[in-house]
């Protein structure tokens, strides 16, 4: 039998939780940082409006060359970034939903630096409108998806439990946000989509450990909490790495194999899986176990 | 769990025969004769993303719509009222879609409101303030009545899109309305999304305005515009330089006919020099009307003004029969087409912005397609052997519910017709890092009844039905998330959010269900001494 984690094992986690806290806290102050540092998030064009031109060309080019090539136009402030072999994107806050316009500031100028060795890919033009929609949304959808959660933990267990499992989604979506903003990468709404997905999957680990706390305070009614968390921590967690690996696995043949399209997507479930699975043992069980300690002192006091 | 093997063996075929009669279309190009009768048509439907395409988001500008018609009204009102012997001044409609007038004689109130009850029940006054010598009375469209025309501009608006893009063909296009004003569009496969973005956009309002010669235009273009009048500019292509000019026009606003009177319009290839020009036929009422307005104005201009755009203004020779008319112009096939293409569909009430445009080439699409199933076999590979490696025998029945598991969720997809987008495949792939979790729970928890002395048998009824509820619980909460993505609407995301939740469900009944039936058929029917687990 090939065990990674053997039976009986009982590492000591409810007694690190210290080093637990300062390390998230290390992380989301980082993570925070850089987002201020960099002057908010880097809003793709999903929600900041403007204007993707996704090009290819057929030798190898640089981006100083095609930056020279559009000096002249309305693209001469886009940024120009590589996408894969011989391919760019072009970015810019301009609308290039015209045909005029597209001929004028794209085709012509490319056509006379590159000839027709170039193929445009991808056009994507949001208006600010729609952009700002998608903000609106975006920030409906993580606060609701975190909501929904509270309320499903909250109803299957306990208040303190569900409470417990939202602040573990709410750091983790914090640090891979912060991920995202250390990259440098740009906020979109398939970032978004990432980010729902960790909600959902590392609430999942929460559950599970929660299930087990649940199943041994009722098996073990004389035990301290501390000792039955770290018992439970314990017995479910050669699942919680299997399954965050056979995940990992997945997202990273996601991340290497998935071509440019889908790239920054698999980073930031990558990021989230890792920091999901770390945060549903440590910080959903420290804050089931802050709360019991409250109520006691509270007790006590009265 | 129902206990007869035959019973959910029997439901597992089912399951997989389904799965297999909505895929074989997708697998297998050409299905022989006559078993093609009897299968599904359609092979899974893919996302713009991975065939190429373009999808549209339109605003329908309905509130420029009420304002055009409250102009109309503003003119139509002045002559009724005349024609009531209502006296007033200053007539106009104002920016902010009303209509002020002062009336002189306060009496006249009465006969304003019985006109308006009358003749323009949309309309009604809003309010009225005392001047020095005059009332001023404000117009406005009654609330009800405004949110029914954008309504209706908005319907008309979607059927004449329908109608274009219908006649321009494109295979399965979707046109749907999104929330009040919006359209969504999507355009698998086109190749020139610029032309259609064009033919899509395009107002189309046909008018024809007779020419004002008994007025100077110099004086006009110095600003002095004469009542009624308007100026409007043609333009003209040199042939030679392809450079465009501008040449104006001084027209009497009132518009003697529009393309609503229209019946058809077609292509018209010359036969001196080849040149395509767009010809008109009239229904019988805009017959009748032509032929009236050619005989009242012969040696008069008549000119013909596309969205406001003269395209020409020849000088008719004679009263017109028949109900023909041609626009000719410097057009390509191509535009000429087009244009017969959106005359024939007829105008759109209100102009149209565009406010998303995803526009993805094939070559793109197919480069999305290779690599997204490239990364799932690697990741579906690198799971599978895991799996084995980790679990022996069980991890090999796992990896059985997992194929099955793939298979089933695009079966799902073909059978409802659901679309697969890079993200839906990138979706496809997550399910099977997730659906594995199943397996996990349920293994990790045999063992461990295992541990605990417990016999094969009991151990894994146990390892099952202990780790049901965590399974439930941690589907549930995967499936609300993704739910929460399909508001978005955009194409890919939404495609995501629903390959993710098919692919959980799917789970649930191929992770627990069709292992656990391998389960019992070999524990119930061999003496296994050791499970290799």
């Amino acid at each position: 039998m090939m065990e990674l984690i053997k039976p009986g094992t009982n590492l000591d986690f409810v007694g690190k939780i210290k080093y637990a806290v300062v390390f998230s806290a290390v992380l989301i102050l980082i993570s925070i940082g850089s987002v201020i540092y960099h002057g908010g998030l880097n809003p793709g064009i999903d929600f900041a409006g403007g204007s993707i031109i996704q090009v290819k060309f057929s030798q190898n080019v640089s981006a100083d060359q095609i930056r020279a090539a559009l000096k002249d136009t309305k693209l001469h402030n886009s940024i120009i970034q590589q996408f894969g072999e011989k391919e760019f994107l072009i970015r810019t806050a301009e609308s290039f939903s015209s045909q005029e316009m597209l001929a004028t500031n794209v085709e012509k100028p490319l056509t006379a630096a590159f000839s027709q060795n170039y193929e445009i890919r991808r056009i994507e033009v949001v208006g600010s409108k729609v952009g700002a929609d998608f903000k609106r949304k975006a920030v409906v959808a993580v606060i609701l998806s975190w909501m929904a959660m509270l309320i499903y933990v909250g109803w299957r267990f306990e208040f303190r439990y569900a409470l417990g499992g939202i602040l573990a989604l709410v750091h983790d979506v914090i640090i891979t946000i912060g991920a995202i903003s250390i990259m440098n990468m740009e906020f979109t709404i398939t970032i978004l989509a990432a980010l729902i997905f960790i909600i959902g999957f590392s609430i999942n680990d929460t559950i599970v450990t929660l299930d087990r706390i649940k199943e041994n305070v009722k098996l073990n009614l004389k035990k301290r909490l501390s000792d039955i968390i770290n018992v439970s921590i314990n017995q479910t967690l050669s699942r919680t790495v299997l399954t965050s690996l056979t995940v990992f696995l997945t997202v990273l043949a996601l991340y290497i194999f998935g071509g440019a399209v889908i790239h920054d997507f698999a980073f930031a479930l990558l990021v989230g899986v890792v920091i999901g699975t770390y945060s549903s043992i440590y910080i959903a069980c420290t804050i089931v176990l802050l709360f019991k300690n409250l109520r006691i002192a509270k007790t006590k006091r009265g | 769990m129902i206990q007869s093997l035959k019973i959910r063996v029997a439901i597992f075929l089912t399951v997989a025969l389904g799965t297999l009669y909505f895929l074989l279309p997708t697998f297998v190009s050409n299905i022989p004769a006559p078993w093609d009768k009897y299968l599904p048509k359609d092979k899974i439907h893919l996302g713009l993303d991975l065939q190429g395409g373009s999808h549209l988001v339109l605003e329908i500008d309905t509130a420029k719509a009420l304002e055009t018609m409250l102009e109309r009204m503003s003119a139509e009102l002045k002559e009724t009222l005349m024609d009531n012997k209502v006296r007033f001044r200053n007539l106009e409609k104002t920016a902010d879609t009303a209509i002020v007038l002062e009336l002189t004689e306060a009496a006249d109130k009465s006969v304003l409101e019985n006109v308006l009850r009358d003749h323009y029940p949309d309309l009604e006054i809003a309010s009225t303030s005392p001047r020095q010598d005059s009332q001023l009375v404000t117009l406005k469209f009654n609330e009800r009545r405004a949110h029914e025309l954008k309504k209706l501009t908005m319907e008309h608006s979607l059927e004449t899109i329908r109608n274009r893009v219908d006649q321009f063909g494109i295979t399965e296009p979707e046109i749907v309305p999104q929330g009040e004003d919006r359209i969504l569009i999507q355009l698998p496969g086109i190749k020139d999304p610029e032309r259609a973005k064009n033919l899509i956009g395009k107002t189309a309002l046909l008018e024809f305005k007779l020419v004002d010669d008994e007025n100077s235009l110099e004086e006009a273009l110095r600003g002095n515009i004469p009542d009624g009048d308007i100026i409007a500019y043609g333009l003209r292509a040199d042939r030679t330089t392809g450079e465009r000019g501008s040449t104006p026009y001084l027209l009497k606003n009132k518009a003697l006919l529009t393309g609503a009177s229209l019946e058809t319009a077609k292509v018209q290839i010359s036969d001196r020099f080849g040149e395509p020009s767009v010809s008109l036929k009239f229904n019988s009422q805009g017959a009748a009307d032509f032929e009236r307005i050619t005989g009242e104005n012969v040696r008069k201009r008549l000119a013909i003004v596309l969205d406001g755009v003269v395209h020409s203004a020849p000088v008719i020779q004679e009263r017109i029969a028949g109900g023909h008319a041609q626009i000719t112009g410097n057009f390509t096939l191509d535009e000429a087409r087009d244009l017969a293409i959106v005359l024939r569909a007829g105008a759109l009430p209100a102009p149209v912005n565009i406010l998303e445009e995803r526009t993805v080439g094939p070559s793109l699409g197919s480069d999305s397609i290779r690599q997204g199933i490239m990364a799932t076999i690697i990741g579906s590979v690198f799971v599978i052997l895991f799996m084995i490696l980790y679990y022996r025998l069980s991890g090999a029945v796992a990896d059985l519910a997992l194929i099955l598991n793939i298979f089933l969720v695009l079966g799902i997809l073909a059978a409802f017709r659901a679309t697969l987008t890079l993200p839906g495949i990138a979706g496809l792939l997550l399910t099977v890092g997730v659906a594995v979790d199943a397996n996990i729970l349920i293994f990790e928890r045999i063992r461990e009844e295992l541990r605990t002395g417990k016999t094969i048998r009991l151990a894994v009824e146990t390892g099952y039905s202990r780790a049901f509820l965590t399974i439930i619980d941690t589907h549930v909460t995967g499936i609300v998330a993704a739910a929460f993505l399909i508001m978005f609407g955009t194409g890919p995301i939404k495609g995501f959010a629903v390959t993710t939740i098919i692919g959980l469900l799917a789970s649930l009944f191929t992770a627990i269900f069709v292992t656990r039936i391998i389960f019992d058929y070999v524990i119930w029917n061999f003496n296994i001494k050791k499970l290799s687990i």
